[in-house]
């Protein structure tokens, strides 16, 4: 999968998850801060994530993960 | 195979089961009161669950914001249920567990409970004027309350004379997991993960979870979530045999409603001895585990790490 590609689809998810405009996300937002949400509702993402491209990832890879640019880097080691 | 073709050492140590089994079954009927007559109650309200008979299903709504965390109330109302339970549950085949908040099923011991009626009298202990050999075996001994009476229902749970199904969503962590692992079956929808969040605390497991975990699933299982901390999502969770069912976001309470039907089908008396055989409380290392928690909470690494937990604004306290 290309990479453009993998960030538009993990964006989606987000946008779809926490009900906002895909067009307000930016790859290099903080998605914490640009979603609002907390680290119980970034697991619901990283687990829609990991449903969508059947992969498993570690909760510690994404310590230090903020922004799509990062979650997307994270994916892609296991894609 | 008759008595006598069994060598004397594997005899006395099937006595010792039986003698340890009763012994069990005495701690949860001793240690499990009958409360203004709750444990009569086929409908109950409470501040952390209600339950309520659903035809041959008494089923357990653990509705307490924001995760179900597990404290003294929630403790208090499990014993009621556990007395009910073991007291026939009010004619009910089986048992469902489940949660009515969205976060999850729950999200463990109650942190800032612990931290405030626990480590923060032993920190004052330690460096005010209250410091005294006395008082530390006063907070250990207190601990070790908490924890008898918390083992004694998830024992109580797991040793259930009937079928016990877990049906969880979202948060599974730490307490709320080893909830679930008292459970004969789980049925858990796509949003549910399942950690030890426990190392992050300066902790193991408390609550009988490494002994449930290591019983039903295998020892590398248990080292994996325990050693990283990390958590495992639903799909993961049925490969490994953690789970039996996965189910759409939203439909766990439905599928365990049929899986109970199913339950009820059988034969009482059949189910509770082919529950009995199949499924034996791993005791040595449920004590085992209760004395190695204790000993944990009286490290200042334990009041150390709830401290930050609890007076922590970072929106990702749960996070690594």
């Amino acid at each position: 999968m290309k990479r453009e590609d993998l960030l538009k689809t993990l964006m989606t998810l987000a946008a779809k998850r926490f009900e906002r405009d895909l067009a307000e996300l930016q790859p290099s937002d903080d998605f914490f801060a640009k979603l609002g949400i907390d680290s119980f509702q970034a697991m619901e993402l990283m687990t829609d994530l990991e449903d969508e491209f059947d992969v498993e990832v570690p909760d510690y890879e994404l310590q230090g993960v903020t922004t799509f640019d990062g979650l997307a880097d994270v994916l892609e080691r296991r894609l | 195979m008759s008595t006598e073709s069994v060598p004397w050492r594997t005899r006395l140590g099937a006595w010792q089961a039986r003698l340890a089994a009763k012994k069990i079954a005495a701690v949860v009927k001793d240690r499990l009161p009958t409360r203004n007559g709750v444990s009569q109650m086929a409908r109950f309200e409470g501040e952390a669950m209600r339950w309520h008979l659903n035809g041959t299903t008494l089923e357990v709504e653990l509705h307490r914001e924001p995760c179900n965390e597990i404290g003294t109330t929630a403790l208090a109302e499990l014993e009621s249920l556990v007395s009910f339970i073991h007291h026939g549950a009010g004619g009910a085949r089986a048992v469902i567990l489940f949660s009515s908040v969205k976060r999850g099923f729950s999200a463990g011991a109650d942190l800032r409970e612990l931290y405030e009626g626990l480590v923060a009298r032993h920190a004052a202990g330690e460096h005010g004027a209250g410091r005294s050999p006395m008082k530390q075996v006063a907070v250990a001994h207190e601990v070790r309350g908490f924890i008898d009476r918390i083992h004694a229902v998830m024992d109580g749970l797991d040793t259930a004379p009937l079928t016990v199904i877990a049906a969880v969503n979202g948060v599974c962590f730490g307490g709320g997991f080893e909830l679930a692992l008292t459970a004969d079956v789980i049925v858990a929808d796509k949003s549910t993960r399942f950690a030890f969040p426990e190392l992050r605390l300066g902790l193991v497991p408390g609550f009988g979870g490494i002994p449930r975990l290591e019983r039903d699933v295998g020892n590398a299982v248990v080292r994996d979530l325990l050693l990283t901390g990390r958590s495992l999502n639903a799909k993961r969770a049925q490969e490994i045999g953690l789970v039996s069912q996965v189910v759409s976001r939203g439909e766990a309470l439905t599928v365990a409603r049929k899986m109970a039907e199913q339950a009820a089908r059988f034969d009482p008396e059949t189910t509770r001895r082919a529950k009995r055989f199949a499924k034996p409380l791993p005791v040595e290392r449920l004590r085992r585990e209760k004395d190695l928690f204790i000993e944990m909470m009286g490290s200042p690494v334990v009041a150390k790490a709830l401290q930050k937990f609890v007076e922590s604004t970072d929106v990702r306290p749960y996070l690594p």
